[in-house]
C-alpha cells in the first residue's frame, strides 16, 4: 500500500520524495482502461497548457489582481477529481485552476474569469482565486487560507444529513495547516465522524516561508493523530500514488463516515503568485531539480510510455490539442464583453435574483 | 390571545419550522441538552432529536463555517451564538464566507443559513460580552440583519428568517428574553424590511429598534403625560433591508426626528438613518436630526454606570426634550 503512516517532515534541502512504485498496482490503477490513463494524462497537460497561456496574459497585463499557478502540482488535483462520485465534492483554496479543471469546468469560462469577463464561470466577479461549479460539486475557490476547511466539513455534514454515501475533499495547502478554523474542522470532523478527507497539497513553501520555518511538530497529515484521525501520505508527483492513497481514505469516508488526513508531497514551480519574487527562499537549482526528476507530466507520460499507452503520436497531439485549446480560451475571453457597472448588485442576494419569489420589503442598497 | 415571553416566542419559532421542514437543523453551544444557556432551545432536543438539535463544542468559527458549507447542500442551519459578541472568532465565515460566496460564484451559490443569538449590553458582562453588530453586519452586502423588539416580532421574524434563502443575522437580546406579549396562536410570519410604528405620535419621530423600542416607549409616555408631547416610535424590525419609506412617511408628519440605538456612535446604523433621512427629507425637517447611542467606550462592567451608559428611558426622555426644543 502507498500509504506511509511513519511520515517525517520534509526536509527543505531533502531530496525529492520518491515515489511509491507498487502504486500501479493498486486495483484502483490496475483497472483502468487505456483510454481512462490517457484522459488522466491529458488532463494533466491541459491545466498546464491553461496556466502557461493564462501566465503570459497575465505578464501582458490582460489579468487583474493575483495569478496562483498550480503548475508541478497537477497530478494531485488530477488523481483526487478523477475518483469522484456522484455526491463526492470539492472545495480548496486560491490556487484552484488545477482542480477546476480536473472536474471538468470549460477552459473558456475559466480564462474569460480570470480575464474579469461577464462570460466568465463567476461572471467576472470571483476571479482566479474564485472559481465555482456547483453543478461539478465543485465549491470554490476560496481566498483566505484555511477559510474554506469549515465549509469542506458542512459539504461533509450536509452528505451524511441527507443520508447520501460520498464524501467531501477539502484541499488546503501546507500554509493553512496551523490557522485555527482548521484544527476547529479537524475536531468537528472526527468527532462527528464526517466523510471528509483533509487533503494537504505540501508544495514546501506557504508564500515563502518553508514547513521548517513555519510548522512545529512532525508531519503535518500526522497531526491527526491528536484527533483520533487516520492519516496518510503520498507522492504528489505520481498520479497513480494519488490515486492508490485517496482511494482508501475516500472509501474509509463514503463506507464508514470516517475522516482523514492526507499530505501530498508536491511542488509549485511558479511563485506564490507570479509577481512574487521567487529567488528569496529558495534556489533556481531547487526548482530545476524538481523539473528535471519529479515533473508530474513527464514522470506519467514515461509511465504510460511504458505501458505503451501513449506513444510518442500521440503525445504530441495531446499536447498540441491542449495548446490549441488553451489559445481558444484566451481568444474567447479577449472577444468576451466585460460585466457592467449594472451588474455590480446582481448575484448579491438571491431574494434580488429571484424577485418573483422575492417575500421582503425595504431597500436593501444603499448606493 | 395568548401571552407568552419573547424566549418562548422564539422556541415556538424554531419547533414550527424544524416541523415544517426536515432541513432545519438548530446547531450551537449548549442548545441540546442544557436546554440552552437562555433556556430558548428548551425542550427541542426531547422533541426533535439529535439529529435536528445538535450541540456543538465552543468552536464558532468551525461550526458557524461548517454550516455555511452545509446550506449550500441546502441544509438550513439554525444557528445559535450563545452571544452575539463571539461573532468576532467566526468573523471570517462569517462575513466573508456566508456574505460573499453568492457573489463571488456569480450567483451560482446561495446560502440559507441564520445565524441568531443575544446582542446587548445591561447585564454586567463586560466589553467583551457587550457587543451590538448590527451596523457591522449590515456593512456586509450579502448578508440581512434583524433585531426584533418584541415577541410578536421574534416569532414571525425569525420564522420568514429560516424560510429566507439568504444568509440572515438574527440579533436578540438577553434582557427581553422574559418579556411577554401577545402572540397570535395560529401562525404568521412577518416580512423582513417592514418596519412596524409602535406608537402614534405627532411631534417627535423616534426610530429606533431592539430593547431601545422598549426603552423608547416608556420615555414616550412620559412625554405624553409629564409634558404633553406626542411621539411617534418607528421600530426598524430589520436593519437590513432598511424599511426607509415608513420612516421617511413618519419625519414628514413630525417633521423632528431622534434616533435611539444601543450602538456606539461611530459608523452606527443611525449614522446611516440619519444620512439617508437628511439626503431624502431635507425640507421635512424642521431641526437637526437628533441621535441618543451607547457613551462610547468599551462597555463598563460596573452595574450602575453600565445602566447609563446605555440607552434608557431617562436618557431618552431628555435627548426627546432636546430634540423637540
Amino acid at each position: 500500500m502507498s500509504n506511509k503512516s511513519n511520515a517525517t517532515p520534509a526536509k527543505q534541502d531533502a531530496a525529492p520524495a520518491v515515489g511509491t512504485p507498487q502504486s500501479h498496482l493498486a486495483p484502483i490503477n490496475a483497472n483502468l482502461s487505456k483510454e481512462a490513463k490517457v484522459g488522466l494524462y491529458r488532463t494533466m497537460v491541459r491545466i498546464r497548457r491553461f496556466e502557461e497561456r493564462s501566465l503570459r496574459a497575465y505578464q501582458a497585463k490582460k489579468i487583474g489582481g493575483f495569478l496562483h499557478l498550480y503548475i508541478g502540482q497537477e497530478a494531485v488535483a488530477v488523481g483526487c477529481c478523477s475518483l469522484m462520485g456522484a455526491n463526492d465534492h470539492v472545495i480548496t483554496a486560491y490556487r484552484d485552476h488545477g482542480h477546476a479543471i480536473a472536474v471538468g469546468m470549460d477552459l473558456n469560462a475559466l480564462m474569460a474569469e480570470v480575464y474579469g469577463k461577464a462570460t466568465g464561470c463567476s461572471k467576472g466577479k470571483g476571479g482566479s482565486m474564485h472559481y465555482f461549479d456547483p453543478s461539478r460539486n465543485f465549491w470554490g475557490g476560496h481566498g483566505i487560507v484555511g477559510g474554506q476547511i469549515p465549509l469542506g466539513v458542512g459539504l461533509a455534514y450536509g452528505v451524511k444529513y441527507k443520508g447520501l454515501k460520498g464524501a467531501s475533499m477539502a484541499f488546503m495547502g501546507d500554509g493553512a495547516v496551523n490557522q485555527g478554523a482548521v484544527h476547529e474542522s479537524y475536531n468537528l470532523a472526527a468527532l462527528w465522524n464526517l466523510p471528509v478527507v483533509f487533503v494537504i497539497e505540501n508544495n514546501r513553501y506557504s508564500m515563502g516561508t518553508s514547513q521548517e520555518r513555519s510548522s512545529a511538530g512532525f508531519g503535518l497529515a500526522e497531526r491527526g493523530r491528536a484527533y483520533g484521525m487516520a492519516w496518510g501520505t503520498c507522492d504528489g508527483h505520481n498520479v497513480y500514488d494519488v490515486r492508490a492513497t485517496m482511494d482508501k481514505f475516500l472509501k474509509l469516508a463514503r463506507d464508514e463516515s470516517k475522516p482523514s488526513i492526507v499530505e501530498v508531497d508536491t511542488y509549485r514551480y511558479r511563485g506564490h503568485s507570479v509577481a512574487d519574487p521567487d529567488k528569496t527562499y529558495r534556489t533556481r537549482g531547487e526548482i530545476e531539480d524538481y523539473q528535471n526528476t519529479k515533473d508530474p507530466i513527464s514522470l506519467f507520460q514515461k509511465t504510460l510510455l511504458d505501458e505503451g499507452v501513449l506513444t510518442d503520436a500521440l503525445i504530441e497531439q495531446i499536447d498540441t490539442e491542449a495548446r490549441a485549446e488553451a489559445d481558444r480560451s484566451a481568444d474567447f475571453a479577449e472577444a468576451s464583453p466585460y460585466p457592467t457597472v449594472e451588474d455590480l448588485q446582481k448575484d448579491v442576494y438571491w431574494e434580488v435574483d429571484n424577485p418573483a419569489q422575492k417575500t421582503s420589503q425595504g431597500r436593501i442598497f444603499f448606493s | 390571545m395568548p401571552v407568552i415571553t419573547y424566549r418562548e416566542a422564539i422556541r415556538h419559532a424554531l419547533a414550527e419550522e424544524l416541523e415544517r421542514d426536515p432541513n432545519v437543523v438548530v446547531m450551537g453551544e449548549e442548545v441540546a441538552q442544557f436546554n440552552g444557556a437562555y433556556k430558548v432551545t428548551e425542550g427541542l432536543l426531547a422533541k426533535f432529536g439529535p439529529k435536528r438539535i445538535v450541540d456543538t463544542p465552543i468552536s464558532e468559527a468551525g461550526f458557524i463555517g461548517m454550516g455555511v458549507g452545509a446550506s449550500m447542500l441546502g441544509v438550513r442551519p439554525v444557528m445559535e451564538l450563545m452571544f452575539w459578541s463571539f461573532y468576532s472568532v467566526a468573523f471570517d465565515q462569517i462575513l466573508n464566507n456566508a456574505a460573499n460566496l453568492r457573489y463571488m460564484s456569480g450567483g451560482q451559490i446561495n446560502v440559507p443559513i441564520v445565524i441568531r443569538g443575544p446582542a446587548n449590553g445591561g447585564t454586567n458582562v463586560g466589553a467583551t460580552h457587550s457587543h451590538t453588530p448590527e451596523n457591522v453586519l449590515a456593512n456586509h452586502p450579502g448578508v440581512k440583519v434583524v433585531v426584533p423588539a418584541t415577541p410578536y416580532d421574534a416569532k414571525g421574524l425569525l420564522k420568514t428568517a429560516i424560510r429566507d434563502n439568504d444568509p440572515v443575522m438574527f440579533l436578540e437580546n438577553t434582557i427581553l428574553y422574559g418579556d411577554k406579549g401577545e402572540v397570535p396562536a395560529e401562525e404568521y410570519l412577518i416580512p423582513l424590511g417592514k418596519a412596524d410604528i409602535k406608537r402614534a405620535g405627532t411631534d417627535l419621530t423616534i426610530v429606533t429598534y431592539g430593547r431601545s423600542v422598549i426603552h423608547s416607549l416608556q420615555a414616550a409616555e412620559i412625554l405624553q403625560k409629564e409634558h404633553n408631547r406626542s411621539v411617534e416610535i418607528v421600530d426598524l424590525r430589520t436593519i437590513r433591508p432598511l424599511d426607509i419609506d415608513t420612516v421617511l412617511a413618519s419625519v414628514a408628519k413630525t417633521h423632528r426626528v431622534l434616533i435611539v440605538e444601543e450602538q456606539k456612535p461611530f459608523a452606527s446604523v443611525g449614522s446611516q438613518l440619519a444620512y439617508m433621512i437628511q439626503r431624502e427629507a431635507f425640507d421635512e425637517l424642521d431641526g437637526p436630526i437628533h441621535r441618543l447611542t451607547t457613551v462610547d467606550s468599551p462597555a463598563i462592567y460596573s452595574p450602575p454606570v453600565e445602566t447609563e451608559q446605555l440607552p434608557n428611558p431617562n436618557r431618552v426622555l431628555k435627548a426627546a426634550l432636546e430634540a423637540l426644543a
